[in-house]
């Protein structure tokens, strides 16, 4: 099974991130990035199948330079070879922009899967798989946990709300979102590091791929959120906020 | 382009009110844009939905069936959607975002060029939308900037769902032609999980972990305070992806929604996905290192620090005063 894999570089989680000076994007000179959380576990179910069923997993990522760490990365998990658009404008782009991108760098890999994560942490529009799937002419399925070969194409498990889940048969070639949770993350190993070092990263320069890269929907402003409520904020030691807090607990709320 | 349409989604009994949350954000957009507003729903005329919103504006329905509609497919929906799409030639196109039309609208959204702006929170002047970045710690203001048409997608919970004048309904079919290849997945009737065999809906008092208690071993401390409060163990979803807690105790988008009277969020952020699952909760305390988290701006109270000695000190506290 050929698999390509779309990843995103993001701030890193714990990131104290501060809006820039044009109000439209943040502070990246100090910022920490890290590999989108539900794109590693896109990773861990393409590893699995691969091992499972032999094959071959592509990692594809657009963005300028600093994406080839998150690319590295994943390459020393395991992935086989690497393709690095360079985009040093991805922020301009809407969803469909940067679709566009990682659907015509796949497109000569003819993959049997595609796989991408459920959602970016950063922007979190929650699209991107879907938006390639249409742009390939390919079936797709959405927030997936589970990934079987069947004879005639896949058998996935699908998260829906509240607990429910459903199971979708479909073709390959095909493209799937993976949700969080479906498997448990493996790490890099020495040796994987070792050989990322000499695996294959072809790099491609956005502009080669001639796609249109105007926007449709542009973000105009960030700001931070407005408060749904005003919060009390109990300071002090540990054990003073503690009994500040049961103190109001039980007296004003009457909850104790 | 004429006017707003607003999309809803027959879920079933007594779970319909993301629908009437993305009717109260088309009426908001209408007021704004001066344009009229239509609604759709796949079903027939019979279908609940259309008789629960009946007689308040939009005063046209559309009701869209075929039998390769009877189950969702991502196929299915879109096609229909886009044809009802190019018979009307909306400006706007208003949808709630669940786990259905974030599955098939970015397909037709680009069928027309075109991006969703997906779980917006507001709808502002210009018209600008509003939806979350970096998980809840950032807000953005988006702007459509094509001549197509606009795709938007609205965040549950996030419109009050408002009672304007009553009216008439008038409810048309629409019959989308959808041939069976065209439809490529097959999928089951739902399953329920396991989820919900542990019933977080009914506790009065919560005590709920985060990615903030960074490892497995720490986890006690927190149940400890559980113990103390006499209150229900539950988590956010990373600690379940874990396998640190059971996946029947997820409180968010993915597991229960709770509303107890006391929601103890131990380290933990606040994304959206969680936010939904306990926002209705009575009193929210939060504690986390980071003072600027989203949880703080749904909480009563807060303490900032670290949850290691925050924890135990609660639970000595609670002791002290005879819990």
């Amino acid at each position: 099974m050929r698999i390509a894999i779309a990843i995103k570089q993001v701030p890193e989680r714990d990131a104290q991130i501060r809006i820039d000076t044009t109000g439209r994007w943040i502070e990246v000179d100090r910022i920490q990035y890290a590999l989108n959380e539900s794109d590693a576990y896109a990773l861990e179910e393409a590893l699995q199948l691969k091992e499972k069923y032999g094959g071959e997993v592509i990692v594809v990522s657009a963005g300028p330079e600093r994406v080839g760490v998150a690319i590295r990365e994943v390459l020393a998990k395991g992935a086989d070879r690497a393709i690095h658009i360079i985009c040093d404008d991805i922020g301009e782009r809407d969803a469909l922009g940067v679709a566009r991108l990682l659907a015509a760098a796949m497109k000569p890999e003819n993959p049997d899967l595609i796989l991408t994560g459920l959602q970016s942490d950063d922007l979190g529009s929650g699209q991107t798989g879907v938006i390639v799937a249409e742009l390939l002419g390919l079936p797709h399925a959405s927030l997936i946990l589970q990934v079987e070969k069947t004879e005639t194409g896949l058998r996935v498990k699908r998260e829906l709300e509240e607990g429910w889940f459903q199971t979708i048969e479909l073709p390959t070639p095909a493209v799937l979102t993976i949700q969080s949770g479906g498997n448990k993350l493996r790490y890099a190993t020495l040796m994987g590091i070792k050989r990322a070092k000499t695996k294959e990263v072809c790099v491609l320069a956005a502009a080669e791929l001639a796609v249109d890269a105007a926007p449709v929907v542009v973000l105009e402003q960030i700001t931070l959120p407005k408060k749904q409520k005003s919060t009390q904020i109990l300071t002090g030691t540990a054990a003073e906020a503690a009994a500040a807090l049961v103190k109001k607990l039980k007296f004003e709320v009457h909850v104790l | 382009m004429s006017g707003i349409l607003v999309i809803q989604e027959e879920r079933g009994q007594g779970r319909n009110r993301f629908s009437y949350e993305a009717l109260a954000a088309g009426r908001i957009l209408a007021g704004l844009t001066g344009l009229s507003m239509e609604t759709a729903v796949v079903g027939d005329k019979n279908t609940p939905i259309l008789a629960e919103t009946s007689g308040l504006p939009p005063t046209t329905a559309y009701a869209v069936q075929h039998p390769l509609l009877k189950h969702y497919t991502s196929d299915g929906y879109a096609l229909a959607f886009e044809q009802l799409i190019r018979k009307l030639h909306p400006a706007f196109i208003v949808f709630p975002h669940s786990y259905q039309s974030r599955d098939y609208v970015p397909r037709i959204a680009t069928r027309f060029g075109q991006v969703l702006i997906s779980d917006i929170t507001g709808i502002e002047t210009g018209p600008t939308f509003v939806r979350q970045l970096f998980q809840g710690k950032m807000s953005g203001s988006y702007r459509h900037s094509s001549d197509g048409p606009c795709f938007i997608s609205v965040q549950a919970g996030a419109f009050p769902v408002d009672s304007p004048q009553a009216g008439t309904t008038t409810i048309l079919p629409f019959e989308p032609e959808i041939a069976s290849d065209a439809i490529r997945t097959h999928p089951s009737e739902p399953i329920l999980g396991s989820s919900q065999t542990v019933d977080l809906g009914s506790a009065q008092r919560i005590v709920s972990v985060g990615r903030g208690i960074k490892a497995a071993e720490n986890i006690p401390i927190v149940q400890d305070l559980a113990t103390a409060l006499g209150a229900e163990m539950a988590a956010s979803r990373p600690i379940c992806d874990n396998g640190w807690m059971p996946i029947a105790r997820q409180v968010g988008s993915s597991g229960q929604t709770v509303s107890p009277k006391l929601y103890l969020a131990i380290g933990i952020s606040g994304a959206i996905q969680h936010l939904v699952g306990m926002k209705g909760s009575q009193c929210i305390v939060a504690i986390n290192k980071d003072a600027d988290a989203p949880i703080f701006e749904v909480a009563d109270y807060g303490i900032v620090g670290d949850l290691l000695e925050l924890v135990p000190a609660l639970t000595e506290a609670l002791r002290a005063a005879g819990h």
